[in-house]
């Protein structure tokens, strides 16, 4: 029998995955929006095991809105990301650096 | 083991050994190919869960346009991917080091946590039975009553995400041909042309 550990193991090891993908691939700015992309679905993974074993739909309400936030985020990062590339030629991150931060 | 229990390993396995791929894959767009496969897992452990509509959200939003978007910036990009890749074997064992220690950190809640007394009693909006309302029109019912500031504010959040894409990458070339409708328009015949009458035989 499948309880709700089973899928918050299964949430567990995709942010694991995220944060290791996100530390490994620290060049390439694309990986590192799909590695914040897979800890997004982690986290909906999460929100909709408990609404499903809890019997309450704000869970699945909220995963809506981390949907929307993770699509326009993917949107504004890859555009930033190619207006980057047109002006830079590059997409490694420590080359992000004309404004000195 | 049933059916349902078979599903779900499957669909787990799809979901970790996808985002596994996702970052470690050689190339970008095997990359986003394997995070396809992870979102496809996620959408058959939200269709176990009884979650159909987000489920079908997932598959629309993030298959269909959010890894449409990544497969053609991949594309689009001319970058020596393998230059990227070289340094990934020096930051490997920080990034395994933070991802065991992660891991062992989530691992020690495993199995001993319970839900509190009076979470029952506590629910917002409860789930309604399968024969009174199935889960897409349990969802509109409390999305478009209790929720409509959240549900407005998140169109708002995609109409600027919308237009900001579009100030960004937006570029006026200038060395291109472009048609310039106002000078169209403000064309005359007069101007525009001559009616010459042609002698047989004689030509211009």
């Amino acid at each position: 029998m499948v309880g709700l550990e089973h899928y918050l193991a299964v949430g567990a090891a995709l942010f694991v995955i995220g944060i290791f993908g996100l530390f490994l691939n620290r060049k390439n700015v694309i990986i590192l929006l799909m590695s914040i992309e897979l800890m997004l679905l982690s986290v909906n993974i999460n929100l909709v095991a408990f609404s499903s074993y809890l019997g309450d739909l704000t869970g699945q309400v909220f995963t809506l809105f981390v949907l929307t936030v993770a699509a326009a985020e993917a949107a504004i990062g890859l555009a930033i990301l190619v207006s980057f590339f047109r002006n830079r030629g590059t997409i490694a991150v420590e080359d992000v650096n004309v404004m000195k931060g | 083991m049933s059916v349902a229990d078979f599903a779900f390993y499957l669909f787990a396995l799809t979901t970790v050994v996808g985002g596994f791929f996702t970052v470690m894959a050689r190339h970008p767009v095997h990359s986003v190919l394997w995070l396809i496969t992870a979102f496809i897992g996620a959408t058959g452990l939200f269709v176990l869960l009884g979650a159909e509509f987000v489920a079908m959200l997932l598959m629309i939003v993030y298959v269909g346009a959010v890894a449409v978007l990544f497969l053609f910036v991949v594309m689009m990009l001319d970058v020596d991917f393998a230059a990227l890749k070289a340094e990934m074997s020096k930051s490997l064992p920080l990034a395994l080091l933070i991802g065991v220690i992660l891991l062992m950190e989530l691992g020690t809640i495993f199995g001993v946590w319970q839900f509190a007394d009076g979470a029952e009693a506590a629910r917002v909006a409860v789930t309604p039975a399968l024969d009174v309302a199935h889960n897409t029109e349990a969802l509109g019912q409390i999305l478009y009553t209790q929720y409509i500031l959240l549900f407005q504010l998140a169109g708002l959040i995609l109409l600027v995400a919308m237009i900001g894409a579009i100030v960004l990458t937006l570029r006026h070339r200038t060395n291109v041909k472009r048609q310039n409708v106002m000078a169209q328009m403000h064309r005359d015949p007069a101007k525009a042309m001559e009616i010459i009458d042609v002698k047989p035989g004689q030509g211009l």
